[in-house]
């Protein structure tokens, strides 16, 4: 079974894709759909030796749920500061975030949803993937974002990558 | 009932317009080019969300069959835009810093790298491709 489905999270995902691709539920499809999920993660097994410990659960669920609503707080908080702030009243800057995450996989992940939530977009990383480089669009307090950023993404993070 | 629809489909589509073209403003009005990145990372995503949660309502209730394609559009770009939004980042400030005259201000304005050997990553070279690993410690998986 291992050595059938070497990346059973990958085959998962593979046969979603195709059926939504597909937009149909038939049964031809479907198992052209199988087939491709099984082959793909087989020959591509070389490219990832160590695989991301990721549970595949409530927390994950939680915390996809957690960015859509920042995503859509995020809108509006920047639509506003685009019509109606000055632009030398911007207090952009650039914030150094010491990571926990370890894992590219995990770090990955939070340098994304940095990018899409309120006024900040991840830049760069340092060379030992401790350090995470983003800048904010507007704010006052660069400590209370970091803090911020740390305990409302990257604890979840945690919790999903052990 | 369908008219009622009707408006809250009318409705989905006017805001997602509103927010793109906000996205569009603020790349046009804000002052540098990594506040400008902040327009399109984020007032977009919902501009092409609500037309797309629009498309997704109209076929089913109009008679036509529903289509998975939105939810597919959406995963796609939520993936893409963090990606694009920092290869730009990182091509504005690696000219920066190769720049022979590079101002006071673009000075100031990254931070110091953090402690350590360790540089950011767009000026070094991560410690994984670093050549000639001192024998022993392996290098750290990033």
């Amino acid at each position: 079974m291992k050595r059938l489905l070497p990346h059973p999270g990958l085959t998962l995902l593979l046969v979603t894709m195709w059926m939504l691709v597909l937009n149909s539920l038939s049964i031809g499809g479907f198992l052209l759909g199988l087939f491709f999920a099984i082959v793909v993660p087989l020959f591509t097994a070389p490219f990832w030796p160590d695989r991301p410990q990721m549970r595949l659960g409530l927390p994950l669920l939680g915390y996809a749920f957690l960015v859509l609503w920042d995503i859509v707080v995020a809108n509006f908080q920047v639509a506003r500061l685009i019509l109606f702030r000055r632009n030398r009243d911007f207090r952009s800057c650039w914030l150094s975030i010491p990571l926990e995450l370890r894992s590219a996989e995990a770090i990955t992940l939070l340098a994304g949803t940095i990018s899409l939530t309120p006024g900040t977009v991840s830049t760069d990383i340092s060379t030992d993937g401790r350090h995470l480089l983003v800048h904010a669009l507007d704010t006052g307090d660069a400590a209370g974002e970091i803090t911020r950023i740390k305990t409302r993404y990257e604890r979840r993070l945690l919790e999903i990558f052990r | 009932m369908t008219a009622l629809i009707d408006i809250f489909i009318a409705f989905l589509i006017l805001l997602g317009g509103a927010f793109a073209l906000i996205g569009s403003w603020g790349l046009a009005r804000l002052p540098s080019l990594m506040t400008r990145l902040h327009g399109p990372t984020k007032a977009t995503t919902l501009g092409v969300g609500g037309c797309l949660m629009a498309s997704m309502l109209y076929f089913p209730t109009h008679g036509l069959s529903w289509s998975a394609h939105e939810l597919l559009i959406t995963l796609f770009l939520f993936i893409t835009a963090p990606i694009s939004a920092n290869m730009i980042a990182k091509a504005y400030i690696h000219r920066r810093h190769s720049e022979t005259r590079m101002t006071v201000e673009t000075a100031r304005m990254l931070p110091e790298s953090p402690a350590g050997a360790a540089e950011w990553a767009t000026f070094g070279v991560a410690d994984a491709d670093r050549p000639n690993q001192p024998s022993g410690e392996p290098a750290q998986p990033l």
